[in-house]
């Protein structure tokens, strides 16, 4: 019996491996893609371009000025000198942000009237403006403590002591790079097994395997495995360039990450498996594998937090395996997670693999045309 | 193009039209997939923090920290939860439960009543970077209120020297779904786009019908246009949907003319269309142009488009090779249209880039079908 699951494995793989385009599509875009997406998948903030309209020039203004031109994450591009220049610069996207500081400000300052800074932002990305601002209103909070400091003014009395865990200085590489071995372990073992039964079943091949002793068991094992190697490798490879070449510490033991990887992987080709069987032609196996990957990346937790989904499609999210192995890649390799923490996201996933291994080993000889 | 031709163009055309009717998998392509997935995405991608749960520890509650605490309880962006001691607090985020801790030490009042500047303890789930960095923004807003509400109980005139008041142009509401949404609508229909015709075409090479079509005196011209042109239609019906969605359904308002967003949505398509004709002559084989398909399209319009991740923070390298993804140039389009409007400065030469790219993928996809018929 272990001697034909081995050999439909090998049958799989050199039907996966012999064609080089194909050979070539597995090794060459998910390396291409982990360097890509690993630098340009961020949210820090780096040279935003803003223009500085100061209408009271004197030492006080020029200093809060001071404070924005010489922050590394802002880049002076204009000063301005009317209310006319505000609009095309913010419209063509020129700058994302004027600090406009009005004729009143050094006179209010002095009085102990509160002085007024307006900025103006571009809000066409939403998420940019809000970051932009969170760092705008911190060199504002540092001028202020300054100020006061320096002219009499009374200490406040409690202040904000932030400090970030696990991720300390919020780069966001440490979290996007472990994403990435979720996410493109996904597309590699969801294509390879997807295909696997359909590119049979256009071909006419899986009924003669069907009539073949193997019991559909020894089938479903031929076809996963496989998967499973590939998806593994894969996933290796991304987590060693992350740990090496990202440098994103791996602070959890291999233990608790593979036993995911195991488990997700499980689930993936289950799914793939299912959608497979489905199927009867190729084209169909990818048109289902598409309409299930790409949802289960966007509501994965990958780039926009889970919590902030409405609370129906925060349900759906609990049949997506990819939402628990993200936990469990980033708990592992930022929080250090131990297996035990993790087993609430180990059983959903174990749940899925069944419930869809299970279904796509019936499907297998329901299915036969 | 004398009669002759435009016969064989017609016929072609109804042909694929034919086929595109008989075989539900492209209108499933074109009118249910962006449908599904604008709803999906629509509702379930956003950015906007709400309800951040949070731990608050007060070692030694007093009539001090309660006013400070009172301030997160009715501020609408927090839900916290009380704990005696930090040890609990911090498991409590291991465990993913909270957020962000809130540590007032058992000398805060005494601090706060004799020195001033007694520290709030604040410690963030820093593994989701950008979201500890909103949370950050919150936290300071909630102090920053708690400040001006103490001077003011306590007669003081206020602290704070000066003020920031933020306006945000095109969307006051700093709404992520008017952000997003006219991103997804580039994301959606590259996919669809690069999927008609890249699926499409694969299968008839892998049937060998491509190269019946490549012997009858239709040229490669009017193989392609005939290729192009239903699907174009179809694309363009997707689109409509897409955009009334955005409309009608996620209130997303559309200051810009339709016209422009007409004419700059035809450029893409054409772009996505040349790009799946292009990885279908080149693949022949479903399973490469499906894995190509997905890996060239659909990921680098999510990552590279600006949709989500703002381009301008990418490393230089990569902002450059962003240049050669179609949907980066549309999704500053309709970002713009949608949210700005008429921008000609911004959308002009976002338009010269598409149908430039329109241009080289379908000059690439001819040349490419022109070999394989020697």
């Amino acid at each position: 019996m272990l001697h034909q699951v081995f050999a439909l494995v090998v049958k799989e793989l050199l039907a996966i491996l012999k064609d080089v385009k194909s050979r070539m599509v597995l090794i060459g875009p998910p390396i291409i893609q982990l360097v890509v997406f690993g630098y340009a998948a961020t949210y820090d903030l780096n040279r935003v371009p803003f223009a500085v309209y100061n209408e009271d020039l004197s030492q006080p203004s020029r200093d809060l000025v001071a404070r924005f031109t010489e922050a590394p994450a802002f880049q002076e591009v204009a000063v301005i000198h009317s209310d006319l220049e505000v609009a095309p610069l913010i419209d063509e996207r020129k700058a994302l942000m004027v600090l406009h500081i009005d004729q009143r400000f050094s006179r209010d300052l002095l009085r102990g009237i509160p002085g007024h800074v307006q900025l103006i932002m571009d809000g066409r990305n939403s998420n940019t403006a809000l970051l932009v601002l969170g760092y705008a209103n911190t060199i504002v909070t540092d001028f202020n403590t300054w100020w006061a400091a320096n002219h009499g003014g009374i200490k406040p009395p409690a202040i904000l002591d932030i400090r970030a865990r696990f991720n300390e200085n919020l780069e966001s590489q440490w979290f996007i790079v472990p994403g990435i071995v979720a996410l493109l372990t996904q597309v590699v073992t969801l294509l390879v097994t997807a295909l696997s039964v359909a590119r049979e079943r256009e071909a006419g091949t899986f009924d003669q395997l069907l009539v073949t002793p193997m019991r559909p068991i020894d089938i479903l094992l031929g076809k996963s495995i496989p998967g499973l190697l590939v998806g593994s490798i894969e996933a290796t490879f991304i987590i060693a360039a992350g740990v090496l070449w990202f440098r994103v510490p791996l602070r959890g033991g291999f233990v608790p990450l593979y036993l995911g990887l195991f488990l997700f992987l499980m689930s993936l080709i289950g799914i793939g498996l299912m959608v497979s069987s489905l199927s009867v032609t190729q084209q169909q196996a990818l048109l289902g594998t598409f309409l299930f990957m790409v949802p289960s990346i966007i509501l994965s937790g990958f780039a926009t937090p889970i919590a902030n989904m409405p609370p129906l499609i925060q349900d759906i999210t609990y049949l997506n395996p990819m939402r628990y192995f993200l936990v469990v890649v980033r708990g592992v390799f930022l929080e250090g997670a131990s297996t035990r923490s993790l087993t609430t996201q180990y059983w959903p996933m174990l749940i899925i693999g069944l419930a869809t291994l299970t279904a796509a080993g019936w499907l297998f000889r329901r299915r036969l045309y | 193009m004398n009669s002759e031709q435009i016969m064989r163009l017609r016929g072609l055309i109804r042909k694929e039209a034919l086929q595109i009717l008989r075989d539900p998998s492209s209108i499933a392509i074109a009118f249910v997939m962006p449908v599904i997935l604008l709803l999906i995405f629509g509702y379930g991608v956003s950015l906007d923090a709400k309800r951040v749960p949070l731990a608050l520890v007060c070692e030694n509650p007093n009539r001090e920290t309660a006013s400070f605490t009172a301030a997160f309880f009715q501020s609408r962006y927090f839900v916290p939860v009380r704990f005696t001691t930090v040890q609990q607090a911090e498991e409590a985020m291991r465990a993913r439960q909270v957020d962000g801790i809130v540590w007032l030490r058992s000398d805060f009042s005494r601090q706060m009543l004799s020195e001033g500047n007694a520290p709030i303890g604040l410690l963030v789930n820093g593994v989701d970077a950008n979201n500890a960095r909103i949370i950050e923004g919150y936290l300071q807003q909630v102090w920053a209120l708690w400040l001006a509400k103490f001077d003011a109980e306590q007669g003081l005139p206020l602290r704070i020297p000066v003020q920031v008041d933020a306006r945000v142009w095109f969307n006051p509401s700093v709404t992520s779904t008017y952000f997003l949404v006219p991103g997804l609508i580039a994301v959606i229909m590259t996919l669809i786009g690069a999927l008609l015709t890249a699926m499409v075409v694969a299968r008839e090479w892998e049937r060998g019908t491509m190269e019946a079509l490549l012997v009858t005196p239709a040229s490669i011209h009017e193989i392609i246009l005939s290729k192009l042109i239903p699907y174009f239609v179809l694309g363009m019906g997707g689109m409509g949907l897409s955009v009334a969605m955005a409309v009608w359904l996620f209130g997303v308002p559309l200051r810009g003319s339709l016209l422009v967003l007409l004419v700059s949505s035809s450029a893409f398509l054409l772009c996505a269309l040349g790009m799946g004709l292009l990885i279908s002559v080149i693949s022949k084989n479903q399973f490469v142009a499906g894995q190509i398909a997905i890996i060239v399209t659909f990921l680098p319009a999510f990552i590279l488009s600006g949709f989500v991740f703002d381009i301008r923070s990418m490393p230089a390298v990569i902002r450059l090779i962003t240049h050669i993804v179609a949907a980066r140039y549309f999704v500053s389009i309709l970002q713009t249209l949608f949210l700005a409007g008429n921008v000609w400065q911004v959308v002009l030469p976002n338009i010269l880039a598409l149908v430039i790219m329109a241009g080289i993928f379908l000059g690439l996809a001819r040349r490419a079908s022109h070999k394989s018929l020697e």
